[in-house]
């Protein structure tokens, strides 16, 4: 996997708290045995009126053009709530997302997502109104996310967020994360020698 | 120092400490068919084995078909997750439990069954629902499928350490109210996201009283107030309820088991970053009127004004799920209608959820117009509760007797809803479209499911037995 810092690109406003990770990628969908292929199913229920794709709801922030193509998904409190299914970043990322910005994160997504290179950044409210005010005005205006100095730049507005050190170095580095807990064998080898006799 | 039982079972299985993770040994990882191929499949690309076969455990539960043994009966994409299942476990030597077998069942209900969960242990398990084999005051959660194929490789997971949150519920539950009443209440009290970031120790006299099944149930919906884990210090009743069973310590390790686990609890003076105390006598039966468990109130009460609530995202998030399900602020929560009664899922699946349900269901008949079911938590809790005959009540009474399987709690097969249709279901969430598109779920015990299905609406399970 290769490191993510830098996402630049228009956004999406998605307006609601509380989305659960049913929302996000229905359970129908699961049923696949590869990463691939979730984009399309993304936000099923909402984005499809009558269930199977045929009448898209144009008034639902993924169908609307000014929006299409845009990197950035813009949204509130408790982002994927739920279900730990990773089909939920998954499909994010192959929609073509790079970025959720929202208040904050259900600990389950937040860490699927750190793990698949989906960068998570956490903003207050009375910031996240600024941002959609903007994008409402001006669906064409491009944010900025800075990984490395922690920044979220949108023409006169800049704002700063908090990630943990370890979370920003996986993002920026991409690394093997199995590969590098591969690394500490002995030490995993050494603590089973000592595990109680009965496990 | 004085440490809580989180942080007692967390030290004991650091195998790294990495500053602000922790490198975690994990004792037991439970596998289902939704959340490991691509686990499996990273692994093959990557020539990596499975280091601790012995550890893992799988079973077959989210996409198969509770009418029939067929793999193919829900279709040929679920087909080939079962078989890639059944491949990846043979390939890598991990004890399935596919369908067909004696100890299939869902994965929450099977790993307890088989004693496979002690105090004390790490459990992990690609579903978000593990935090119920916290009742057993082990540290389990939910992970994603990245985490899933680390754990594979590795025996390890990289934790950050989460808060705590001590909730007691103290004094003794009313007669008719029960395990799953308590954590709705608990989750209406502290909301859908209050415990974020935290693991819940559930603790007081009315927890302490509950069996180990009912214990199953509180500490199964810890997720649906955002938390991590939910535990239950162990207690004779823990002891008591692994003694016997297929993977308890062996006869020669059992006493030392036992003193162990009786060193697991939280001292006296151990610190909490959040306290809460519910009062068990203020509890009544649950039921859910919106599309978040904490969107929760008891059977006598009425669907709330979305303006009642304090923040506005409360009140925003009440009018949208109003909308969703169809029902008018101000409603009598009994005067609500359903269509469809599930009893079933990794909450209330278990013989004793079962027993309950079948006590109503002796009642009377399911009401006209009402599709009802029973889906068995296990093969084994089928069979026991075959043996009970409670089976041939529940037919008697007009409800289906299924398969074990997850069925409709998230309807992965052909257990689903169609939209418009109302089901008091004993699952764990509410969430729009969750037992199909369009779909109104309510949250209830196993009591008020059948309660509901008898009278055709919500009903106070406690005035039924007045009828």
């Amino acid at each position: 996997m290769t490191g993510i810092n830098v996402v630049k690109g228009t956004v999406t406003p998605l307006d609601q708290a509380n989305i659960d990770t049913d929302q996000i990628i229905p359970k129908q969908f699961l049923t696949g045995v590869t990463r691939s292929g979730y984009g399309i199913n993304l936000f099923h229920d909402w984005r499809y009126l009558d269930g199977n794709k045929n009448t898209p709801d144009a008034k639902f922030p993924l169908n609307m053009p000014q929006y299409s193509g845009s990197k950035i998904l813009l949204t509130r409190e408790n982002f994927g709530c739920g279900s730990s299914r990773e089909h939920a970043p998954w499909a994010l990322a192959d929609f073509g997302f790079d970025c959720i910005i929202a208040t904050s994160f259900a600990d389950i997504f937040y860490g699927n997502s750190i793990n698949n290179q989906l960068l998570v950044v956490t903003l207050p409210n009375n910031e996240l109104d600024q941002l959609f005010a903007k994008v409402e005005k001006d669906p064409t205006v491009v944010v900025t996310v800075e990984l490395s100095s922690q920044t979220v730049v949108c023409e006169n507005l800049t704002f700063t967020f908090d990630i943990a050190s370890h979370h920003k170095n996986n993002l920026l580095k991409g690394l093997d994360a199995i590969g590098q807990t591969l690394e500490l064998d002995p030490q995993i080898t050494a603590f089973e020698k000592q595990r109680h006799s009965w496990l | 120092m004085p440490t809580t039982l989180y942080e007692k079972i967390l030290n004991a299985h650091v195998v790294e400490d990495m500053g602000e993770d922790l490198l975690l040994y994990i004792d037991r990882h439970l596998i289902h068919e939704v959340t490991t191929p691509q686990a499996f499949a990273g692994l093959n690309e990557k020539n990596r084995k499975v280091r601790r076969p012995d550890l893992t455990f799988g079973t077959m539960d989210h996409s198969i078909s509770t009418r029939s043994l067929a793999l193919d009966a829900c279709g040929p994409q679920n087909e080939l997750q079962l078989n890639t299942l059944a491949t990846n476990c043979a390939q890598h030597g991990i004890q399935l439990y596919p369908v067909g077998h004696k100890n299939q069942g869902i994965v929450h209900v099977i790993g307890p069954q088989q004693g496979l969960i002690h105090p004390g242990m790490t459990v992990v398990c690609g579903d978000s629902h593990t935090a119920t084999h916290g009742a057993f005051g082990a540290l389990a959660f939910g992970i994603g499928t990245s985490q899933v194929e680390h754990v594979l490789a590795t025996q390890t997971l990289k934790q950050s350490r989460a808060k705590s949150m001590l909730i007691k519920v103290n004094g003794k539950l009313p007669l008719g109210v029960t395990a799953k009443d308590i954590i709705l209440a608990i989750i209406g009290k502290i909301g859908h996201a209050g415990a974020t970031g935290h693991v819940i120790e559930y603790a007081g006299d009315a927890i302490s009283a509950l069996s180990m099944e009912e214990r199953m149930t509180v500490c199964n919906m810890s997720i649906e107030a955002g938390a991590k884990a939910g535990l239950i210090a162990p207690d004779q009743k823990t002891i008591d309820y692994i003694k016997g069973r297929e993977y308890a310590p062996a006869e020669e390790h059992w006493d030392q088991a036992v003193s162990y686990w009786q060193s697991l609890y939280s001292d006296d003076n151990a610190q909490f970053d959040t306290v809460v105390e519910l009062a068990a006598q203020d509890i009544e039966p649950q039921v859910t009127w919106g599309t978040n468990p904490g969107q929760v109130v008891g059977i006598n009460q009425h669907v709330p004004q979305p303006t009642s609530f304090a923040d506005l995202v409360s009140k925003e998030s009440a009018r949208k799920a109003l909308t969703y399900m169809g029902l008018e602020a101000g409603q009598a929560i009994t005067d609500i209608s359903i269509s469809h009664v599930f009893i079933g899922s990794c909450t209330n699946s278990r013989i004793e959820d079962l027993r309950a349900a079948a006590k109503v269901a002796a009642l009377g008949k399911v009401a006209k117009g009402v599709t009802a079911i029973v889906v068995p938590g296990s093969v084994q809790v089928k069979q026991q509760a075959e043996d009970e005959k409670l089976d041939i009540i529940f037919k008697e009474s007009g409800f289906e007797w299924r398969l074990p399987g997850c069925s409709m709690c998230l309807g992965m097969n052909d257990d689903i809803l169609q939209p418009g249709e109302r089901c008091a279901s004993t699952s764990n969430r509410n969430f729009e479209g969750r037992q199909g598109r369009g779909a109104r779920t309510h949250l209830v015990s196993p009591e008020m499911a059948v309660a509901a299905a008898i009278m055709g609406k919500f009903t106070d399970v406690r005035s039924m037995g007045e009828r």
